[in-house]
């Protein structure tokens, strides 16, 4: 019998498999049953209603997807009114995916969705800031520690914070986090994209730019789980591309303690079940007694990272 | 398989279901049309209803490589033979890898998903128009009318009269059926109003339903509206879960007084004629 289980700053999982927030909700529910896995992670919403993005909201380029969505979202009152009580019917852990358009509206947001059924909240601070121009808060290390000590101020539950990989300082954002007073860090969010229609030569997407996902962003994003893993003290999820056990088994060598799944998801409604079933099936056939044993075992030798990257920029 | 088909699915019974399907037949009916036949297991063909759709994972083959799933409405179901049809027009990358599958080959699909056809208990005369693949999203309902007992017309409308697909079947459901195409010049929106406007007063029009054309819905809101008979309406979109998660399908529908967005996949792909906003 293969243990499974992981921690998360405190919170313990059965599994390190959860869906990535925006790919899952529940009418998922209607496929498997959703308490086989480690976490469940709602879509982000707003404090506010919001419409979202134009259509096309989605587009396939080679093997991946792009999407812009826009966040739509129905407001903190149906959210808790829905979503938290359909989700308190399982024993799987609760992560509610939040966002906001300014320090205030999201540190607001934070505090109400603390409530009874609800065990960490996902702060999505890779959404734009309007305040600074439309940047992603954690772009920058300096906004990262801000909106990270308000939203630390705000609610007592574990913050997991959603990094973006539309950034150049990743260990220096993921040091802020944690210095804000993130409990974890999710890494990473989609990376910004384009394509275009070479007949019509419009943007195939109705925002004109999105975020890349699937198997394409997942050298990017699991470089960025390393330098995360490496740079900073708090438990690192990994996210990206992931769509098998072996792309689970890649990210926890590289230093995550669990993972999520997004867009494999769309491609195989089933994929999480899948990978879970592969992952223990490997792990007993490696003779490894617990899944936690992986957990940053990659084997790196004398290379120091700092200069590795570097080398890379230049 | 790690969805078995008795397996609750937790607290909820599973409505949809991911299958690997041994196709019967994959045949042309005509240049630009083909009829996809899968072998599909009855509890999942019991659960079909007229205008819900599948998200079908198209082969990497034929030197494609589609990625997305692709949501294909339903052109028959039935359980009693175990068959579970596709009509579909080859396009892009999903569609031609599609075209390559042979008789045996295996194809994965989900659902059924969607909001289907309603035929409400007082509609005894109803009325289909559709036209090009549109008639594929409609063959089911001629099923179901007949089932029920209804009346139904057929008006179906191409390019040509080698694209008028499901003639015979809806004959053979005892349909009567109104063939218009460009070809023949009997398409324009003007002849098919006067169809409609005929059968309007026959008495055999208590309510629409289409799919496919931008131009014949517009047409049938404004009969509807001047005769009161309400509709349903099949849309698309570009999809990628089909089951409502990543919002990506949506549209915008008058609903209540407002304009909202509703998804596709999930409130859809019928909607009321009413609500819906021409393209």
């Amino acid at each position: 019998m293969v243990d499974l289980s992981v921690d998360i700053a405190g919170l313990k999982l059965k599994n390190p498999i959860m869906p990535a927030s925006g790919t899952f909700s529940e009418e998922l529910a209607e496929v498997f049953d959703l308490e086989r896995l480690g976490a469940h992670v709602t879509k982000t919403i707003t404090r506010d209603w919001r419409d979202g993005n134009p259509t096309p909201r989605v587009c396939e380029v080679n093997g991946s997807m792009l999407n812009s969505i826009g966040i739509p979202s129905k407001g903190v009152g149906a959210f808790l009114e829905k979503v938290v009580p359909f989700f308190q019917r399982y024993e799987t852990p609760l992560v509610v995916s939040i966002s906001g358009n300014t320090a205030d509206e999201f540190a607001a947001l934070c505090a109400e969705v603390s409530v009874a059924g609800v065990d960490a909240i996902e702060v999505n601070i890779s959404c734009p800031n309007i305040e600074e121009d439309g940047k992603a808060f954690a772009i920058r290390p300096s906004s990262t520690f801000e909106i990270m000590q308000r939203l630390r101020a705000a609610s007592p539950l574990p913050l997991w914070a959603k990094l973006t990989p539309n950034t150049g300082e990743v260990p220096d954002v993921a040091r802020a986090a944690e210095e804000g007073g993130a409990d974890a860090l999710v890494v990473s969010n989609t990376i910004l994209s384009m394509a275009i229609d070479i007949h019509t030569r419009q943007p195939r997407l109705g925002n004109l730019m999105g975020g890349l996902s699937g198997p394409a962003l997942k050298p990017i994003a699991l470089r960025m789980a390393y330098q995360c893993a490496r740079a900073a003290n708090i438990p690192v999820i990994g996210c990206g591309g992931i769509s098998t056990a072996e792309d689970v088994i890649e990210y926890l060598i590289a230093g995550a303690t669990a993972v999520q799944v997004g867009t494999a998801t769309f491609i195989h409604p089933t994929a999480m079940l899948t990978i879970l079933h592969d992952l223990e099936a490997w792990l007993a056939a490696q003779g490894i007694a617990s899944v936690s044993e992986l957990i940053g075992s990659v084997v790196d030798g004398e290379q120091d990272i700092r200069t590795s990257a570097i080398a890379v920029a230049q | 398989m790690l969805q078995t088909p008795n397996a609750t699915a937790g607290r909820v019974a599973p409505t949809a279901f991911d299958l690997d399907l041994r196709v019967k037949s994959n045949t042309a009916v005509n240049g630009e049309y083909r009829m996809m036949v899968l072998d599909a297991p009855a509890h999942v063909l019991e659960q079909c209803q007229a205008g819900q759709f599948f998200n079908i994972l198209c082969p990497q083959a034929g030197g494609e490589t589609p990625y997305l799933r692709r949501p294909m409405s339903i052109y028959g179901f039935y359980p009693e033979k175990n068959e579970l049809h596709f009509l579909y027009k080859v396009g892009g990358a999903g569609t031609r890898a599609m075209a390559t599958l042979g008789e045996n080959d295996s194809l994965t699909v989900f659902g059924p998903l969607g909001t289907p056809f309603t035929i409400e208990d007082d509609w005894t005369d109803l009325v289909l128009v559709a036209r090009g693949v549109g008639l594929a999203t409609l063959a089911p309902l001629a099923l179901e009318a007949k089932r029920l007992g209804r009346r139904l017309t057929a008006v179906c409308s191409a390019r040509h009269p080698d694209y008028l697909m499901s003639i015979d079947l809806f004959e053979g459901l005892g349909a009567t059926v109104v063939a218009l195409t460009d070809a023949e010049g009997t398409s324009a929106p003007d002849n098919l109003e006067k169809v409609l406007e005929g059968l309007i007063a026959e008495g055999r029009a208590d309510a629409f339903y289409t799919c496919g054309s931008n131009r014949i819905l517009r047409l049938l809101q404004k009969l509807g509206e001047a005769h009161g008979i309400p509709g349903q309406v099949a849309l698309e979109q570009q999809m990628a879960c089909g089951i409502g998660m990543c919002q990506c399908c949506v549209r915008k529908f008058n609903r209540d007084g407002k304009v909202v967005n509703l998804r596709v996949c999930r409130e859809g792909p019928v909607f009321d004629m009413a609500e819906a906003i021409a393209w």
